[in-house]
C-alpha cells in the first residue's frame, strides 16, 4: 500500500489553477522531492495532500486513510512544517517545542532532544520572534518532527539555512529515512533534491513534467559533457582536431570543450599531456529543471 | 513550571504566557483600567465631600448666633473665612476662589454666590434658606409643626468608589475579553498558527476551550485586583451578595468574548480586529455608565443603554456588589447576557473563516 496516493488532484483560485490535474504516488520509506518554479503550486498540492486544502477535483488517501475532511486518526502520523513558520507569540523556542510536543502527546524529553538535534539548545531560551530565519527554520522542522511521525511534509525546509545547518538537516533527513520514515519536500536547490531525494517531480503551472529518479532525469535529459582545461594548456585549433569535440570555446575559467563522448575526449587529452586543472561536468538535475521550465522569471 | 500533559492543558498555559508577555495586553486588561480606579475612586471621590467656601463679610447675626445643634450641621457644610470686605470678597467668588459671599443688611442676609458650579450653588441656596427659615422659627418662639428628615435610599457608604468600581470593572472585563478573543482568532490566523494547529491531534474545542479558560482566569483576575485595590485604597465596601459579581463577570467574559470574535471573524488584519473591538467597546462603557452614573444621564440615552449588554453587566454588579440587593437581583443580568453570548457567537461561527483568503 502507498503512503500517498494521490489522483487528478486540482485546485483553482478564481481563474488561476493553482495545481492542474495531479497524480502522486509515494511509497513507504521514499524521499520525494517537489521542484518547481516560484508560484509552481508545488506548496498547494502539498497542503491538499496534508489535508489542509479541499481539492477543487481529484482524491487523496494518506496512510491508507482519506485527509479531508480533518482526519483524527492520521494527525498523530504524519507531521509537517509550513512554508510559512507557524508559532505561538511570545514563548521561547524551548515552550515551543514543549507545547507542540504536548498537543501530539509526546513526551518532554522527545522535545528537548530534538531542541539539541537541531542545534538549537543554546538559543532555547529566546522567544521565536528573536530567532534568525534560520533557527526560526530549525524549530519549525523539529517541531514537526517532535512526535516520530511516519510521514513528514517539509515544505522549503533548507530556504533559509546556512550551509552548515543545510548539510546537519541532511544528515539528520537521512537517519529519519534509514528509520522507515517517509519523506515528501520541496525545494529550490536541485543539489539538496539529489542528495536527498529517492525521486523528485518537477512540477510547473500546476502540473507534474516529470517524475524520476535525478539520475534518469539527468540521463533522459541527455545533455552534452562540458570538459574544461586551465587557460592556454590547450590551443583552441588543437582542441577542435579532437574526434567527438562539437564545440571548443575560451572563457576566463579556461578552454571548454563539449562532447558527447566524454570518456574519449579526456583519454585524447590525456595521450596530449593536456589535462591540467580539467574539470568535467555533466548534466544536472539543474540542467533538467532549467530546460523543462525554461528560464524567464516567474510571477 | 514545565510543560507536559494534556493538549488543553499545553494550550492554556502557551496562550497565558503569551498574554502575559504581551505589555500591550497586560497595559490595557490591567493597568489601564486601574488608572481610572485610582483617577475616579482617589481623585474625584473627595469632591462630594468638599466643603462649601464661604466668605463672612463682617457680622452676620444668623450665622454668628446659631444654638449648637444647627452649628454642627453648619460647620459640616461650609467652611467660613472672615472678611471686612464686600467687593474683595465678592470679586473673590467671581474667580471661583470660593463659593459664596454672605453678608447682613439689617435683617436680611444677602448671600452672593457663583453659579458656576450648580450643585454647589443648589447646596448654598438651599442649606441658607433652611437656616434662615430655622432662624425665623426660632424667633417667633413656637416649635416648629412640620419637621423633614431626609434619607438616602442606599447604604451611608455609598461613595464615589463605591459607584465607580463595578463599572470599571465591568469595562475592563469587556474590554480585555473583547480584545483577547479578537488578537487571537486574527494573530493565530495571520501567523498561520491556526492552520498548524488545524493539522495537529487538537480538536477546535480544546482550542477554544483552551481560549476561554485563560479569559476567564485574567477576568478573575481583574475582578480581584479590582476589589483588592478598592477595598485596600480607596475604602471600598462591598455588601454581603457581592460573589454573585463571579458568575456575572463569567457570563459578561463569554459576552463579551463573543463580541470579539466576531470583530475577528469580520475584520482580516490583527489590528483591525482590535480596532473594531474597541469601536464597540470603548462607545458602549460610555453609554453603559462605566464612566459616569446612568442616573444623570438623558432620558433617550438610558433606554439605548438598554440595548447594550454592557450596561446589564455593571447593572447586575453594581445591585449586588453595591447595592445590597439580594442575589436574585444578577438573575435578569445573567440572561441578557447569556443571550447576547448565544446569539453573537451563532453570528460569529456563521462569518467564521480559517483562512484570511
Ligand atoms: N490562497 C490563495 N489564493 C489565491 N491564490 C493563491 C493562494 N495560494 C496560492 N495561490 C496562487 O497559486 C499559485 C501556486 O502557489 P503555491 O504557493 O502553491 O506555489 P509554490 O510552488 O509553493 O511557490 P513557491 O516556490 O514560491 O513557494 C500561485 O500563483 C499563487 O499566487
Ligand atoms: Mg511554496
Amino acid at each position: 500500500m502507498s503512503v500517498i496516493d494521490a489522483r487528478g488532484l486540482s485546485k483553482t483560485y478564481g481563474d488561476l489553477t493553482a495545481v492542474d490535474g495531479v497524480d502522486l504516488t509515494v511509497e513507504q520509506g521514499e524521499t520525494v522531492g517537489v521542484l518547481g518554479p516560484n508560484g509552481a503550486g508545488k506548496t498547494t498540492l502539498l497542503e491538499m495532500v496534508e489535508g489542509l486544502r479541499q481539492p477543487d477535483a481529484g482524491e487523496v488517501s494518506v496512510l491508507g486513510e482519506p485527509v479531508w475532511p480533518r482526519n483524527k486518526r492520521l494527525q498523530p502520523r504524519i507531521g509537517v512544517q509550513l512554508q510559512a513558520s507557524s508559532f505561538f507569540e511570545r514563548l521561547t523556542a524551548r515552550e515551543q517545542i514543549h507545547t507542540f510536543a504536548a498537543l501530539y502527546r509526546a513526551p518532554a524529553t522527545a522535545a528537548d532532544e530534538w531542541l539539541e538535534r537541531v542545534g538549537l539548545e543554546e538559543k532555547a531560551d529566546t522567544r521565536v520572534e528573536d530567532l534568525s530565519g534560520g533557527q526560526g527554520q530549525r524549530l519549525s522542522i523539529a517541531c514537526a518532527l517532535v512526535h516520530d511521525p511516519e510521514l513528514v511534509f517539509l515544505d522549503e525546509p533548507t530556504s533559509a539555512l546556512d550551509p552548515q545547518a543545510r548539510r546537519n538537516l541532511w544528515d539528520l533527513l537521512s537517519d529519519i529515512n534509514d528509520a522507515g520514515r517517509t519523506v515528501v519536500l520541496t525545494t529550490h536547490h536541485m543539489d539538496e533534491a539529489e542528495v536527498l531525494c529517492d525521486r523528485v517531480a518537477i512540477m510547473d503551472h500546476g502540473r507534474v513534467l516529470e517524475l524520476g529518479t535525478p539520475t534518469a532525469l539527468v540521463r533522459s535529459l541527455d545533455a552534452p559533457t562540458r570538459i574544461t582545461v586551465a587557460p592556454g594548456v590547450v590551443p583552441v585549433e588543437e582542441a577542435r582536431q579532437i574526434p567527438a569535440v562539437t564545440e571548443v570555446r575560451e572563457t576566463a575559467d579556461g578552454t571548454v570543450l563539449t562532447t558527447r563522448d566524454p570518456a574519449g575526449v579526456v583519454a585524447a587529452l590525456g595521450e596530449r599531456q593536456r589535462l591540467d586543472g580539467v574539470t568535467v561536468h555533466t548534466g544536472t538535475l539543474e540542467d533538467v529543471f532549467l530546460a523543462l521550465t525554461g528560464r524567464e522569471y516567474r510571477a | 513550571m514545565s510543560i507536559s500533559g494534556s493538549p488543553f492543558w499545553a494550550l492554556s498555559v502557551a496562550i497565558l504566557r503569551g498574554f502575559l508577555r504581551d505589555r500591550a495586553s497586560v497595559f490595557f486588561a490591567l493597568v489601564f483600567p486601574l488608572m481610572f480606579l485610582v483617577l475616579f475612586g482617589g481623585l474625584l471621590g473627595d469632591q462630594g465631600t468638599s466643603k462649601v467656601d464661604m466668605i463672612k463679610v463682617g457680622d452676620v447675626a444668623l450665622v454668628d448666633e446659631l444654638p449648637d445643634d444647627a452649628r454642627e450641621a453648619f460647620d459640616e457644610t461650609f467652611e467660613v473665612e472672615e472678611s471686612d470686605d464686600l467687593e474683595a470678597a465678592i470679586d473673590t467668588v467671581r474667580k471661583g476662589d470660593a463659593d459664596v459671599a454672605l453678608e447682613q443688611r439689617g435683617d436680611v442676609v444677602v448671600a452672593h454666590y457663583t453659579q458656576t458650579d450648580q450643585v454647589r450653588a443648589g447646596i448654598t441656596q438651599g442649606t441658607l434658606r433652611a437656616f434662615v427659615d430655622g432662624a425665623n422659627v426660632a424667633a417667633s418662639g413656637q416649635p416648629p409643626r412640620f419637621d423633614l428628615r431626609t434619607e438616602r435610599v442606599e447604604d451611608d457608604s455609598l461613595t464615589t468608589i463605591q459607584f465607580v468600581t463595578p463599572g470599571l470593572l465591568g469595562w475592563a472585563v469587556a474590554m480585555s475579553a473583547a480584545f483577547g478573543a479578537a488578537a487571537t482568532l486574527q494573530g493565530w490566523r495571520q501567523s498561520k498558527l491556526l492552520r498548524r494547529l488545524q493539522l495537529a491531534p487538537v480538536s477546535t474545542r480544546t482550542v477554544v476551550a483552551a481560549r476561554i479558560a485563560v479569559t476567564l482566569t485574567v477576568a478573575l483576575a481583574q475582578l480581584a485586583i479590582f476589589l483588592g485595590l478598592g477595598a485596600a485604597a480607596f475604602g471600598l465596601t462591598l455588601s454581603g451578595t457581592w460573589w454573585m459579581a463571579i458568575p456575572l463577570v463569567v457570563v459578561g467574559t463569554l459576552c463579551f468574548m463573543a463580541i470579539g470574535l466576531l470583530a475577528g471573524a469580520i475584520t482580516r488584519t490583527a489590528e483591525g480586529a482590535v480596532n473594531m473591538s474597541n469601536f464597540i467597546v470603548l462607545p458602549m462603557a460610555f453609554l453603559s455608565g462605566s464612566f459616569f452614573p446612568l442616573d444623570v444621564a438623558p432620558e433617550w440615552m438610558q433606554r439605548l443603554s438598554d440595548a447594550l449588554p454592557l450596561k446589564h453587566l455593571n447593572e447586575g454588579m453594581l445591585d449586588v456588589m453595591v447595592r445590597g440587593e439580594g442575589a436574585s437581583a444578577a438573575l435578569a443580568p445573567l440572561a441578557v447576557l447569556a443571550g447576547f453570548a448565544v446569539v453573537v457567537t451563532l453570528a460569529a461561527a456563521k462569518l467564521f473563516r480559517w483562512e484570511t483568503t
